[in-house]
């Protein structure tokens, strides 16, 4: 799985002493961080991709000192942008943990859900991420828009 | 009775006797559709009205918020027969346990959580 690949290769970066246990706990923690957030982003992306362009899904991971940002990138159907904006919106102006339970109990009592809409939540409840995000129109008739969705995981 | 799902990425197994839900392995399918075998898998659980049922997580390597939302909606439907009690075992060797598994019990205030 491709989330697992930039996980492994990532923890290269943060060795490993093997005198050291608190480092082996730490990879393993980075590790399990950047395979969850990553495949969640990518999930995202290929749900969200609007099929109609070719814009491709790109990830990037860029590596500092005290974490990891990571930016995906895939175009989004210019009528689902202001949907979308007003979810972000709202997950930036409740409090994540709140909103987490109040979509688990939507969701459990929905049906029809097709969509768990926790993926961005959980970066904000469980693994304490900053979120930002970038709109870009990449071409106009037709118009195709480009959202990118930046994590940033501090470590 | 044996009841169980084998995949190459997971298998999830029903013991009896002592009501026990494992989970090993990997589960990381697309949405609601794809874990709708392991969604009715989990019902067949409920039906046979255990006093307790307890998910052991301790092997579950890998859980995606899509899987999250399947074993948070189970949680939700037991706690609302008010009759089941509800426990979770999960890994202390395991890092996304120790972030993610309380939120069970904020879904579902007496729910026993160990962390094994």
């Amino acid at each position: 799985m491709s989330a697992d690949f930039l996980a492994d290769y990532l923890t290269t970066f943060f060795p490993r002493n093997e005198d050291d246990p608190s480092t082996m706990e730490r990879q393993a923690e980075i590790k399990s961080a950047v395979s969850y957030i990553a495949n969640e982003l990518l999930e995202n992306a290929m749900k969200f991709n609007d099929e109609t362009s070719e814009y491709p899904i790109a990830i990037k991971l860029q590596l500092e000192s005290d974490g990891v940002i990571f930016s995906v990138a895939n175009s989004i159907s210019p009528q689902a942008v202001d949907k979308f904006q007003a979810y972000i919106h709202q997950l930036l102006t409740s409090e994540p943990s709140e909103l987490y339970i109040q979509r688990l109990e939507k969701n459990a009592a929905d049906e029809s859900c097709t969509n768990s809409g926790l993926g961005l939540l959980t970066m904000l409840t469980d693994y304490t991420a900053k979120l930002g995000w970038k709109f870009q129109t990449v071409h106009k008739d037709p118009e195709v828009i480009a959202v990118t969705t930046m994590v940033q995981l501090t470590v | 009775m044996a009841m169980e799902i084998n995949t190459q990425d997971y298998q999830i197994c029903y013991d009896p006797a002592t009501a026990t839900v494992s989970f090993i392995g990997s589960l990381r399918l697309s949405g609601p559709a794809e874990y709708a075998p392991i969604a009715h898998f989990l019902t067949k659980v409920a039906d046979m009205e255990p006093t307790k049922i307890t998910l052991n997580l301790q092997q579950l390597e890998f859980l995606n918020s899509s899987g999250i939302n399947v074993l948070s909606k189970f949680i939700i439907e037991i706690r609302n027969t008010a009759r089941v009690q509800m426990a979770v075992q999960g890994s202390q060797s395991i890092s996304w346990h120790g972030k993610s598994l309380r939120n069970f019990q904020r879904l579902m205030p007496g729910l026993q959580l160990e962390f094994l």
